[in-house]
């Protein structure tokens, strides 16, 4: 089976984040980068996938700037065989449907079985480019993925749903399916996949070569929330007090 | 909790490539992930995390520097950077990997025959066996010339007499790299855990690198086949250029401790509040450490990755080492008591990382030379005159 996983180079989480001077997106001169947290787990499952069959091939795509290489040498260290990486300077100014463009016309030629990414990006959070994807490619698609089982000629995966709940679909090929995190465990990229990754093939791709489009939405301004000193009551027993609190530690603040 | 964002305040990341960026972040992860949250309970039940070892025999952290036979092949700065990591974690689990690697993987590769390098390294580096590196004894630790244990060649085998203490690893290891005073020299052996002969005890009631195994190893009439002694090198620079292997790693690890307490140290005082609440970050005695520690780091990432850099030229020679080693364990050392000084009560508590920092910096001042020798061997080389005697 051949797949090609989509990842993406985001800033690393916990950054401190600075608006750029236009107001159109982030100061990114000082940050740190690292994967896309879906894709990582979307990369994952591509490895698994390929070692549960014994063959294939894993092909990680990125659309990025030349930075973006340090996580693309990432992806190679872990596993993947090649990789393919579109450079183009300034990402942020194009729309979901512009980088799923690009991103088809290098994925068309190498007319994979599989191509999986994460359901959406820590930085813009679209939820939209693979989707977006499969429709250009004409391929089949399921979003929110947490288990692909390899069939004959097809697959097998299971969706999350909301409350809890989970579909089962079974999808013929080729197929886009965007991946959730925590749906398997992480590998760490061994001191001799580092190695051997720099001996992997990275072709590198123009954007400007690519047959893209002019994005039909962009950005017009960026800007931090307004910070509001909020005190709230919880009213109740100590029991139900507890409860809330506890969900909005969990829910509202993420702390817990 | 906040993940560690690293120690750099003056751009020394510039200074790595993508490599070896990609070599400290997989060996950042997996110590955040699996070394950190069990430390603290390892270091107060004394207790080796053991557990660790198949992970990061997979990952390539043992002998990683070294080339062939399964190791990874990493430059000596990647090499640096994964004990600083490991250390940033715990001293103890640090000296696990350095002792593993650099002391008896080295002088196998180095020292050993064939039939040596094909049946222990693949082991070695895979962690599927434990090594420890026997020097030291009772009677001789900075002089290790004077060493008593003795080996008598009889027949077919060698027969060793003697005792080393202050043995990484000791207890737990399958094979130790033993060196011994033969007819012709000082001559390094390897003696596999069981054999007739050779015991083990392990050392109790330290109050510092609680989360490594340290023991004695005793040899009463130990026999051993022939085919186990090194065969490639004679003297005391056999042993002295394995401690070279791990001091150069020591200079790296100890930077990882002292980051460690600097940060946490940071974080606090910037929380902590006294006087009209002030953060006491905000105070001059404060920063005046915080300032200190930050200086002394950076000057120390930049020493340890001169020396990195002059390693892997084959540059690096025994007094440039003393130096590494000397002054980036004295500034970790006094990393910790700053730090712990700026946590106030907390700073005693394992609650927080410093106090096991700056009990671990304790040993790590003293063994693999000491703060003197290494002074010392800087004041032979500029001088021309020995002090040690």
């Amino acid at each position: 089976m051949k797949i090609i996983v989509a990842i993406k180079q985001v800033p690393a989480r916990d950054s401190q984040l600075r608006l750029n001077a236009a107001a159109k997106w982030i100061d990114d001169s000082d940050l740190t980068f690292e994967i896309n947290e879906p894709d990582a787990y979307a990369l994952e499952e591509a490895l698994q996938l390929k070692e549960k069959l014994g063959t294939g091939e894993v092909v990680a795509l990125c659309l990025g700037p030349e930075r973006a290489a340090s996580t693309i040498r990432e992806a190679l260290a872990k596993g993947a065989d090649r990789a393919i990486h579109i450079v183009c300077e300034q990402p942020e100014a194009l729309d979901p449907l512009a980088i799923a463009k690009l991103l088809a016309a290098a994925v068309g030629p190498e007319a994979p079985d599989l191509l999986l990414t994460g359901l959406q990006s820590d930085d813009l959070g679209s939820g939209q480019t693979g989707v977006i994807l499969a429709e250009l490619l004409g391929a089949s698609h399921a979003t929110i993925i947490m288990e692909v089982q390899p069939q004959a000629g097809a697959i097998r995966v299971k969706r999350e749903l909301e409350d809890g709940w989970f579909q089962y679909i079974t999808m013929p090929l080729p197929a886009v399916l965007t991946i959730q995190s925590g749906l398997n465990r992480l590998r760490y990229a061994t001191l001799m996949g580092i190695k051997k990754a720099k001996t992997k093939e990275l072709r590198t791709l123009e954007a400007a070569a690519l047959a893209g489009g002019a994005p039909v939405a962009t950005l017009d301004k960026v800007y931090l929330p307004d910070r509001q000193k909020q005190t709230l009551m919880i009213e109740g027993t100590p029991k139900e007090q507890a409860a809330k609190l506890v969900e909005k530690l969990k829910f509202e603040m993420r702390v817990l | 909790m906040p993940r560690f964002p690293g120690v750099d305040y003056l751009q020394i990341d510039s200074l790595f490539n993508e490599q070896e960026l990609l070599v400290r972040q997989t060996t950042r992860q997996f110590i955040e992930d699996r070394g950190i949250p069990l430390i603290r309970d390892c270091f107060r039940d004394g207790r080796f995390p053991k557990e660790l070892i198949p992970e990061m025999g997979e990952l390539g952290f043992f002998g990683a520097n070294l080339e062939g036979y399964g190791c990874a092949g990493m430059s000596n700065v990647e090499y640096g950077l994964i004990m600083q990591e490991i250390e940033r974690c715990d001293s103890g689990l640090r000296s696990f990997v350095s002792v593993q690697g650099a002391l008896v993987m080295y002088p196998i590769l180095t020292y050993g025959s064939e039939e040596q390098k094909q049946h222990w390294l693949p082991r070695l580096q895979s962690g599927k066996a434990i090594g420890c590196f026997g020097l030291t004894e009772p009677g001789y630790g900075s002089n290790p010339a004077g060493m008593t244990t003795k080996a008598v060649k009889d027949g077919s085998h060698w027969v060793l007499n003697g005792e080393k203490t202050w043995i990484t690893n000791g207890g737990v290891a399958d094979v130790a790299v033993v060196w011994a005073r033969a007819e012709d020299g000082i001559r390094g052996f390897l003696v596999e855990a069981g054999t007739p002969g050779y015991s083990t005890s392990d050392i109790h009631g330290k109050l510092s690198m609680r989360a490594s195994v340290t023991s004695s190893l005793a040899f009463a009439d130990c026999r051993i086949p022939a085919e186990n002694m090194l065969p490639n090198v004679r003297g005391l620079k056999g042993p002295l250029g394995c401690l070279s292997q791990a001091r150069h790693g020591i200079g790296w690890g100890v930077l990882g401790a002292a980051m460690d307490c600097y940060e946490t140290a940071r974080q606090y005082t910037i929380l902590r509040k006294q006087f009209d609440d002030k953060p006491i970050a905000g105070h001059q005695l404060v920063q005046e450490k915080l300032a200190w520690m930050i200086t002394e780091i950076t000057k120390g990432q930049l020493l340890a990755l001169h020396c990195g850099r002059l390693k892997d030229q084959g540059k690096l020679e025994p007094a440039h080492i003393s130096m590494l080693k000397q002054n980036n364990v004295a500034i970790a050392l006094e990393c910790a008591r700053l730090s712990r000084d700026l946590l106030g009560g907390n700073g005693i508590m394992d609650e927080y990382p410093i106090m096991r920092h700056l009990c671990n910096l304790e040993t790590v001042k003293t063994y693999e030379g000491t703060d003197h020798i290494h002074t010392l061997v800087i004041g032979e080389r500029v001088t021309g005159i020995a002090a040690y005697k």
